[in-house]
């Protein structure tokens, strides 16, 4: 493992800039969904980098959970973009304001 | 520069410019695609990382699940014939402003802690027993509430989505 640890921190902190450019600047609502997918990416691959570099296996199960909770949000978010859009069929953020009074 | 650092340096290059690719690009079935890159990116990066079982994982959960489930929900909530799929910006100078205090803070967070953590570990090893014997001992409660989660969220996905009955 010649690659220092320093390279992969940079690496995601990349990457979780790029997924919060992704959840404030798009107005889509699946779009932001593969945002918030980049970042916990981003989270993990930290976990994973740490993990591996202090020879801790506990990092690994961590991000066993992490992708557990990152599935069921991607479930429920989109069942709730669809529930949405069977009522108002649009998935533009700024369309969707019935809880804006 | 071996081998393992080219490796590296594509990967990572993979993995940064369909992150790009993802957030910038107007057509949604683009992102989902290189959503799938990102996701291949960093899976790779986990075997270099020499994480076995959740570089499997990762292909299997991201791409098998997540990204069918992003593709399901494109397809649904879009009229893929018309040009609806195409969709702007919005909020991008604040957007900006916020994503260069939070890559400063996230490089001043590194730059202060890196040089703390010592040289990389020993020979690659199979991690897949360890992780199953810590989630097994130490965190047996967590993997309980996780599949507890996942069953909640199953049926609350399935009761939200289904179209509901007039009575």
């Amino acid at each position: 493992m010649s690659v220092p640890l320093p390279y992969y921190l940079a690496l995601s902190a990349v990457l979780f800039t790029i997924g919060v450019v992704g959840v404030l600047v798009r107005r889509n609502v699946i779009v932001v969904f593969m945002a918030i997918e980049l970042m916990l990416n981003s989270v993990n691959l930290t976990l994973v980098a740490f993990s591996s570099f202090l020879g801790d296996v506990t990092g690994q199960a961590l991000v066993f959970f992490v992708m557990a909770v990152a599935a069921a949000e991607a479930a429920v978010g989109l069942a709730i973009v669809i529930a949405v859009y069977r009522n108002k069929p649009t998935v533009h953020l700024d369309d969707i304001n019935i809880l804006k009074w | 520069m071996e081998t393992f650092d080219i490796v590296f340096y594509i990967f990572a290059t993979l993995t940064i410019v369909s992150a790009f690719v993802v957030v910038f690009t107007k057509n949604i079935m683009y992102a989902a695609f290189s959503l799938l890159f990102t996701f291949i990116g960093v899976a790779a990066l986990y075997v270099l990382l020499h994480a076995d079982f959740l570089a499997v994982t990762q292909i299997l959960i991201y791409v098998g699940g997540i990204l069918v489930l992003l593709l399901f929900g494109v397809m649904l909530t879009n009229n893929v014939v018309s040009v609806d799929i195409k969709t702007g910006t919005l909020n991008t100078i604040p957007a900006l402003v916020a994503a260069a205090v939070i890559v400063g803070s996230l490089a001043a967070v590194f730059y202060m802690t890196w040089s703390t953590v010592g040289e990389p570990a020993t020979a690659p090893t199979a991690t897949t027993r360890a992780i199953g014997e810590l989630l097994m001992t130490g965190y047996a409660l967590p993997f309980e509430v996780a599949s507890v989660v996942l069953l909640a969220a199953l049926i609350g996905a399935a009761l939200m989505a289904r179209r509901t009955r007039k009575p």
